[in-house]
């Protein structure tokens, strides 16, 4: 439980995706104009990381790891399929975000509509697969704590983008200078915003 | 240039300034800022992107009249990844050290916008040639960006270019200190964000309203 609360917390202020590790940048900086959709995007991809997640880490430690197979029997013990892991994860991701993107369509075709174009594009966005790659690196205890982790830094990712979206509304009505304008305030703030999270990196749970 | 034609030389010459993927057109910024807090791993990653995309676009060109439109996505995330994969296992046998570095990162070079974008916006529609200097350019473009970056970063960070001391030992007994705070990972997006300053001021026609 402990470990489940403490991963939660640290998932999204400590390693934050896009303060710590600049995970989900490019979508981050298209989609931070106004709070609606970044707010419909931030909980896409956080039900996207929470999916993904579990299901990557158990094909991770059954099928994929070094001696992951033993379970089909004494034969199998020293096969390591550590190489396909990056397809096997993209592949996860490409097509549960399709399957997620049927799913809505069919059931909430409002919310459907808003997401719009973002929705097929989160396959691409580097915060998932990051997710991935740091369960992997970080070796998890139990497929709940890779679940928790996943639930965390989608919701790290919402606070970052909901955040910036916020402060860019308000940016339009500032004086900057013209060739800051745009995309170089943005990276500022971000920067600032980025620092300010700093203050939690001492944090011990 | 008697090799290249006019129209050649643009595409592969575009993305160096005007057009630079990362400062221009927003692509592939996550992994420019995370890996430059050094210059080494910066240029590993510059070569593996130049290496991946051009390839890419090279073989998502030839392939471009047979794949159907449903699945291209899931078709190039195939290519990319197994691209990915090969350029991973180079590194960890002949830089191992860089690879450590790295970490995350090489994997995360599938989900470079700069590929999925170079796939999208020019391999799909034009011959393997072209592609290829199109990848090129835009693996070059990206990386003197990442090369500016990490210079910077290193040098007022560590005072060390490439592992060897360049700050000379007479400024620490004056009282020089490193920049510890410029290796942390926010500064990295305010580096970025100068050198956009200056790009705009120099391409007036790049600036926002």
């Amino acid at each position: 439980m402990e470990e489940l609360l403490s991963t939660f917390v640290r998932s999204i202020f400590v390693d934050n995706m896009i303060f710590a590790y600049y995970l989900g940048m490019c979508s981050y900086l298209a989609v931070s104009k106004n709070v609606k959709t970044a707010l419909g995007l931030g909980v896409a991809v956080t039900f996207i990381l929470v999916c993904t997640l579990p299901i990557n880490y158990l094909l991770e430690n059954y099928v994929l790891k070094e001696g992951a197979l033993s379970w089909l029997g004494a034969g199998f013990a020293d096969v390591d399929l550590s190489f396909l892991s990056l397809i096997i994860f993209i592949a996860i991701i490409a097509s549960f975000t399709q399957l997620v993107e049927m799913v809505v369509e069919r059931f909430a075709p409002a919310l459907y509509a808003s997401l719009g174009i973002f929705l097929p594009l989160i396959a691409v966005n580097c915060a998932i697969l990051g997710g991935s790659l740091f369960m992997q690196q970080k070796a998890f205890a139990h497929a709940g704590v890779a679940t928790v982790y996943g639930l965390g830094s989608g919701i790290g990712w919402l606070l970052a983008i909901v955040g910036m979206a916020a402060v860019r509304e308000k940016l339009a009505y500032s004086d900057i200078p013209k060739p800051l304008k745009g995309l170089g305030i943005t990276f500022i703030i971000t920067g600032l915003m980025g620092i300010s999270f700093m203050c939690f990196s001492g944090l011990k749970i | 240039m008697g090799l290249l034609s006019s129209k050649s030389k643009e595409i592969l010459l575009g993305p160096l300034s005007k057009n630079n993927p990362v400062i221009v057109q927003m692509l592939g910024i996550c992994s420019a800022l995370a890996v430059t807090s050094k210059l080494e791993p910066s240029i590993v990653m510059g070569i593996s992107v130049t290496a991946v995309v051009a390839f890419a676009n090279v073989i998502i060109s030839l392939l471009r009249n047979t794949i159907p439109n449903r699945i291209r996505i899931i078709v190039q995330l195939v290519v990319v990844a197994a691209l990915v994969t090969i350029v991973s296992e180079v590194l960890k046998a002949f830089a191992y050290d860089v690879n450590k570095q790295l970490s995350v990162f090489v994997g995360l070079i599938i989900t470079n916008c700069i590929l999925m974008g170079r796939l999208e916006a020019f391999a799909l529609g034009n011959g393997p040639w072209a592609a290829f200097l199109d990848g090129i350019g835009n693996g070059v473009g990206y990386a003197v960006i990442l090369v500016i970056i990490g210079f910077f970063r290193e040098l007022l960070g560590s005072g060390t270019l490439l592992g060897l001391r360049v700050v000379p030992q007479a400024f620490y007994d004056f009282g020089y200190v490193n920049n510890g705070l410029i290796i942390l990972p926010p500064m990295a997006l305010i580096v970025v964000a100068v050198i956009i300053w200056v790009h705009r001021s120099r391409n007036k026609t790049l600036q926002e309203n």
